[in-house]
């Protein structure tokens, strides 16, 4: 398969202290990693690519290092994922799906074994489409608390032979979680779920 | 504090390849981005004193932020921008406020010295309005290679009564600067020209 050409990498961290409610003891925080890299079957139908997705395995593992670091360097920390990918114009959706193997078991690894499967979107877009990738807690996908996502994109990528890849990570629930449901403190944390 | 913040965010951007040739080392921008109330929103206040202490604050925080995100020392920064978005509610002259009369010096203290102009830009607009950080060479505004802007948006700010501040610092210039002029090597950094 083809190697992973790298252009440009962004981590982007938030740090929000209220929402117009009670100031959080700790603010929340949640953060995004984006690796923009060159798309190897742009412009043409290329029928096997699957062996990409492995290839893209050691870049997943270093951008789930790399944001958990940026979110202090604590694993043990981090509450909440996500992971997505843009696909430029001469790409297609299924080059993104190639994400979804990597990305998720990166972090996982990386957390040490989250249960819960990772939330994802994709899309194709030009330079500075945005993507709303969605995040769930990291054992427990029903933690209704932790249901969040964070909106992402580059001014001047994807190019038309590029894709973006995205993961992303929280430290806690919406910062005034009180929508109900099943709560943090309620899950066995076994099955992903609940 | 003056301030009264709701969030912050910072956003750094590595890049690795330009126009498919190896950038190394990558050229590195940060920026740290402010979220805060706006105390004069909906009304007309003739006095702007509050706005610019909290703007000395922010240059202080945000530089720091800045350049803990980018890990290298104040000395070691090679350019600066600014940059606010005002919400609906507010003036431009709002934002002038905050970046004008007090934000530089404490920026410059951070960096150990800033002999030039700190470039800027402002606008008024809605949540995700995305706005240009120009960015110039710290000690000489006439170096060519440093002549260059960070696009930056926060999706949920400013709301019609907050504004949107933001410093950006990098470590380098532009990924392939080829187009002349003064270089950073032949400077010599007292008159924040040349």
């Amino acid at each position: 398969m083809p190697s992973v050409e790298l252009r440009k990498r962004i981590v982007t961290i938030e740090e929000i202290f209220h929402e117009g409610g009670p100031r959080a003891a700790t603010p929340y925080r949640r953060a995004a990693i984006l690796c923009v890299l060159r798309n190897p079957f742009a412009g043409r139908y290329v029928e096997n690519i699957v062996g990409f997705s492995d290839d893209l395995k050691p870049l997943g593992l270093e951008m789930a290092h790399a944001l958990i670091k940026a979110l202090g360097g604590d694993a043990g920390a981090i509450q909440g994922y996500g992971k997505g990918a843009i696909v430029g114009a001469a790409g297609e959706i299924e080059h993104g799906a190639l994400w979804h193997a990597p990305g998720g078991y990166a972090m996982r690894e990386a957390l040490g074994g989250a249960k819960a499967i990772v939330p994802s979107t994709k899309k194709v877009g030009g330079p500075g489409a945005r993507l709303d990738v969605p995040i769930t807690h990291i054992n427990a996908s029903y933690v209704r608390s932790h249901f969040d996502s964070i909106e992402v994109g580059i001014a001047d990528a994807p190019r038309a032979d590029e894709i973006v890849l995205i993961l992303a990570m929280t430290t806690g629930p919406r910062v005034h979680a009180r929508a109900g449901g099943l709560k943090l403190e309620e899950i066995s944390g076994q099955d992903g779920l609940r | 504090m003056k301030a009264r913040i709701r969030k912050i965010v910072v956003v750094v951007e590595e890049t690795r390849r330009e126009m498919g040739r190896p950038v190394e080392p990558p050229t590195r921008r940060a920026a740290a981005i402010a979220v805060i109330e706006n105390p004069f929103a909906g009304r007309y206040v003739a006095d702007l004193g509050e706005l610019i202490d909290i703007g000395e604050e922010l240059g202080a925080l945000l530089a720091e932020r800045a350049l803990a995100a980018l890990g290298v020392a104040g000395p070691q920064a090679q350019s600066y921008g600014k940059a606010a978005a005002v919400g609906e509610d507010g003036e431009l002259e709002h934002a002038a406020a905050i970046l004008h009369p007090k934000l530089g010096a404490p920026v410059r203290k951070a960096l150990g010295k800033g002999a030039a102009l700190i470039p800027s830009s402002k606008k008024r607009g809605g949540p995700g309005v995305p706005f240009d950080i120009p960015l110039g060479h710290k000690d000489a505004a006439f170096v060519r290679s440093h002549f260059d802007g960070m696009e930056v948006r926060v999706a949920d700010a400013p709301r019609a009564n907050e504004i949107v501040v933001a410093v950006a610092l990098t470590d380098s210039g532009r990924p392939a600067p080829r187009i002349g002029g003064l270089k950073a090597s032949e400077i010599k950094g007292e008159d924040g020209l040349r």
